[in-house]
């Protein structure tokens, strides 16, 4: 393996333009990549306060701060700013910033595009937050958006579909950008099976996007229409069928998950070979089972919905494909274990992250297991062991991986070290805090408590309380992370980074062969060699 | 510095308390009454003991090599990969688990389905925020609404301790009664949005769809009162609206049954009747309506007008000096047998007598006082219009 020449032409090389506009109107996908992740990163607050608030009025039995209304619009838009605007927008961001990087291209195939779709990004999350502040209230029907319910929302239901068209718009422009780089823009010699995970998985996630976000799109117009045009698609009295609107959330709602898990994926299989010192496992099984998983994705949804009554022949079909992912989750899991298993580790922030992402993503899918089982998830179904078990799938996993990737790559980014101490202190604090956060979650649902509701009888009360305490820890931990970051971006711990940061990590990918950090335009020639340790 | 001595100080305490509060950490799903509750129970337990084999190989694995394989220790990176053998291995090992799953929890699902050779059918019926049982065949027919001393409870800054409740939110006005070692086959429908019912004693939850009939069944062996709660979120008080069933022995039943009143009152299970004001003959005195109005109003009203009347500013309505309340009467009515935004249509889910008297009710309480009453018999007129 030798070194990666990188030619670059400094007389045609300028950097970024001056001032406040330069975000405003940048194409650049580094600029952009900075953009999705500081959005996200403020966006995570903003859904963390809600988090905050809903653990608050759950600490102990009986009503003490908010309205039950209130409540219900905090868990709906919760969900929807924590999915939209934080962890979708996050892994936009790492697209941003790592595809082209890791593919030798310039930057991304179509950047204006790329600057519109994260614009409307902004308006559509801005536009969802102005229902906080409307006649009515936010919508407070679950993220879900079930009608008949979502149609006693107050005057918020007409903005917050349009928010929900905006976003989607801005999602699917980003993945047919994504698209685009990848099948268009790859260095000479980096085929298709020589890419990095991560750009494998997140062609598979924009695909999934592309596929679902218009069905989701389709479904909230028909409740606009159902709403204020007289159709009845979702009303029994007109001759629609409320359990229609269900099947149409789901059919776009579980490739959902699986794209805010597949990049998740992708950065766990970039970062634990390198602090393994050992190439993957199994490169190509994995972008096999990456490539099953999302098929059996589009598959499944009607495991969300074993309660609504559904025929015999549907119940079986809906558990035994849901079963069925279990086996490229196995292979996944299995592939990470074999990585780690004899290489020489070292365990700076990034890989803890990974490590208890594996851990507790592997809780997370044994839960799912179980729920796949039709006749178990009529016990289960709509209690917080399914709270517990898919915010173990999410937060312990998608946002643990996402800071992994940040404490991995912003040294890449900014030429600065972060604080390894405060980085495993905010490791540390964060692993322990989100398993009393939500482990107790999986007793409370056994026991008998339903979720979305705002007050509990007495016998939940102690496990509610030690999750809420939970909850504050985790909560406050994330403002560590929030210094830390900043902290790396003014001068870090002021050490000179290296090119690659991280021992030997030029084996692995072609952004490590970059200066640290980056020039604002790279890889205007394309690189010569390509690395293929990850394979 | 003193804040955070402060901070971990109260933190302990807290911790500390939990123990002696409430003494109470339940941890397993409940093995219920029921011959299906029984079944689900035995394979959750067999599907959780699988997922702990697999946990610990696994994590006891990955332990084992992030102990032993690391850099500090001096071990060297081994360069192993890609191996067909293992990957083959590592798919079949999951496929036989899942197939072994598959079977048992098969063979459950058949037998939840089979409503066949029922003995009896109550339909259940769900409603913001209540349950309606009707049992086919049979007289009774009624509401259960969240018991009184809950509902005042769980009032924002209600001041009071839900610890000092019987059964905080778990108890209802009226329960469902129904006979043990029977096989009951229940039908579900919902006047409004959806819900679910569930008794998580009986071993499922099953969702009520406007305009749709779900059905299910269950055989309780034990004689008890078995509580749920609504599953499906169904607007603001969806946490209000809980679910008690009452088994009885056979002839308890039966007696149960017999001396159930004509006027619409259930008795609770020990034999007392509820407490339940009715007039007699077609026309009520305004006495009469404002008593049952008050409770009417408390059941049906509170939860968004809240119990004084005066509703939450930009969200729901004041009843007190409201113009629709203090305004003409059939205007009042008009909006209540429809319904309006998040205000359900009240035409089906109360009886004329009770929407009388909560009409009544309102224009002569809570800061109003029009001083009109309107008859029972006047709603039925303008509802069939």
């Amino acid at each position: 393996m030798s070194a990666v020449v990188t030619e670059h032409d400094d007389h045609h090389d300028h950097g970024p333009a001056k001032g406040l506009l330069r975000w405003v109107f940048t194409t650049n996908h580094k600029d952009i990549g900075t953009l999705y992740l500081v959005f996200a990163l403020a966006m995570f607050f903003v859904g963390g306060a809600m988090a905050m608030i809903i653990r608050s009025e759950l600490f102990q039995p009986g009503m003490q701060f908010v309205e039950p209304q209130f409540f219900n619009s905090m868990t709906t838009m919760h969900a929807l700013v924590m999915v939209f605007g934080a962890v979708m927008p996050a892994f936009v961001g790492l697209a941003n910033w790592m595809i082209p990087m890791m593919i030798g291209a310039p930057d991304m195939a179509l950047p204006r595009m790329n600057n519109m779709s994260f614009w409307v990004l902004v308006a559509g999350v801005l536009l969802l937050a102005s229902t906080l502040f409307m006649e009515g209230g936010a919508p407070a029907s679950g993220w879900t958006l079930y009608p008949p319910l979502v149609l006693q929302t107050g005057d918020a239901l007409p903005f917050a579909i349009f928010s929900v068209h905006l976003l989607g718009i801005s999602s699917i422009m980003g993945a047919i950008n994504i698209i685009a780089t990848i099948f268009n823009m790859r260095a000479p010699g980096m085929t298709l099976m020589k890419m990095p995970l991560f750009v494998w998985t997140w062609l598979i996630t924009a695909f999934l996007l592309i596929a679902v976000m218009p069905v989701f799109a389709g479904g909230v117009t028909m409740l606009l229409t159902d709403r204020f045009f007289d159709t009845s698609f979702f009303d029994a009295a007109g001759g629609g069928d409320p359990v229609l609107y269900q099947h149409i959330f789901w059919f776009f709602g579980h490739p959902e998950v699986y794209i805010m898990i597949l990049p998740t994926f992708g950065v766990a299989s970039t970062i634990i070979p390198v602090f393994a010192r050992k190439p993957l496992f199994g490169y190509s099984s994995m972008v096999v089972a990456t490539i099953g998983i999302a098929f059996l994705s589009f598959i499944v949804w009607a495991h969300h919905m074993f309660t609504v009554g559904m025929p015999m022949a549907g119940e079986l079909y809906f558990m035994y494909a849901t079963m069925l992912i279990a086996i490229p989750t196995a292979v996944k899991i299995f592939n990470w274990t074999a990585t780690m298993w004899k290489g020489s580790m070292t365990f700076e922030t990034p890989m803890l992250f990974c490590i208890a992402f594996v851990v507790l993503f592997t809780i997370g899918g044994f839960t799912g297991l179980m729920m796949a089982l039709a006749p178990l998830d009529f016990q289960y179904h709509d209690t917080y062991f399914i709270v517990a078990h898919f915010h173990y799938t999410l937060v312990p996993a998608s946002i643990f991986v996402l800071q992994a990737a940040a404490y991995y790559w912003l040294p890449k980014w900014t030429g600065h070290m972060y604080n390894e101490k405060l980085g495993q202190l905010h490791f540390w604090l964060s692993v322990i805090s989100v398993n009393i956060l939500f482990f107790p979650q999986h007793f409370l649902g056994l026991a008998g408590m339903p979720r979305r509701i705002p007050d509990y009888a007495v016998q939940f009360a102690d496990w509610n309380m030690i999750s809420s305490i939970g909850a504050f820890i985790y909560g406050f931990s994330q403002l560590i992370f929030l210094y830390i970051v900043i902290q790396t971006i003014r001068q870090g711990t002021g050490e000179k980074v290296t090119d690659e940061v991280w021992e030997d990590a030029k084996k692995h990918g072609l952004e490590w062969h970059l200066p640290s950090p980056p020039p604002y335009h790279t890889f205007t020639t394309p690189p010569k060699v390509i690395p293929t340790e990850h394979i | 510095m003193k804040m955070t001595r402060q901070l971990i100080a109260g933190m302990a305490l807290m911790v500390s308390s939990l123990g002696t509060a409430y003494a109470d950490y339940p941890l397993n799903l409940m093995k219920g009454v029921t011959e299906q509750s029984n079944e689900i129970y035995d394979l959750h337990m067999l599907i959780l003991w699988i997922c702990v084999f697999v946990g610990v190989a696994v994590f006891g694995t990955m332990f084992y090599s992030i102990y032993h394989h690391r850099k500090s220790k001096g071990h060297e990176a081994a360069q192993f990969h890609e191996s067909t053998k293992v990957e083959i291995i590592w798919t079949i090992i999951p496929t036989i688990i899942l197939v072994s799953m598959a079977i048992p929890a098969t063979k459950t699902l058949l037998t939840l389905d089979d409503v066949e050779d029922s003995e009896m059918t109550i339909k259940i019926t769900g409603w913001q925020w209540k349950w309606q049982y009707e049992y086919l065949d049979e007289e009774p027919s009624f509401f259960s609404n969240l018991d009184a001393a809950s509902n005042e409870a769980r009032q924002v800054g209600s001041g009071i301790d839900p610890t000092t409740i019987p059964n905080y939110l778990l108890d209802v006005d009226k329960p469902l009664v129904v006979p043990i070692h029977t096989k009951i086959r229940f039908l579900f429908t919902a006047g409004d949005v959806l819900h679910s019912w569930w008794v998580p004693d009986l071993g499922w939850k099953k969702d009520t769809i406007p305009g749709f009939i779900t059905e299910a069944w269950t055989y309780i062996e034990k004689p008890g009162v078995y509580r749920g709660q609504c599953a499906e979120l169904c607007g603001k008080d969806h946490g209000f609206m809980p679910i008690v069933v009452v088994a009885l022995e056979k002839d308890e039943y039966e007696d149960w049954l017999d001396n159930y009143p004509d006027n619409g009152a259930a008795s609770y299970p020990d034999g007392t009747w509820a407490a339940q004001a009715v007039c007699t003959g077609s026309e009520c005195t305004k006495d009469e309506l404002m008593q049952i109005g008050e409770t009417v109003y408390t059941n049906n009203c509170a939860s968004c007008h809240m119990p004084g009347g005066e509703g939450i500013p930009g969200t729901f309505p004041a009843i007190s000096g409201s113009s629709v309340v203090t305004g003409d009467i059939e205007g009042q009515i008009d909006l209540m047998l429809k319904g309006k935004g998040m205000m359900p249509a009240f035409d089906q889910s109360i009886s004329d007598l009770e929407f009388a008297a909560v009409v009544t009710y309102t224009r002569n309480a809570l800061g109003n006082n029009v001083g009109d009453l309107v008859q029972p018999g006047k709603i039925t007129e303008l509802k069939s219009k």
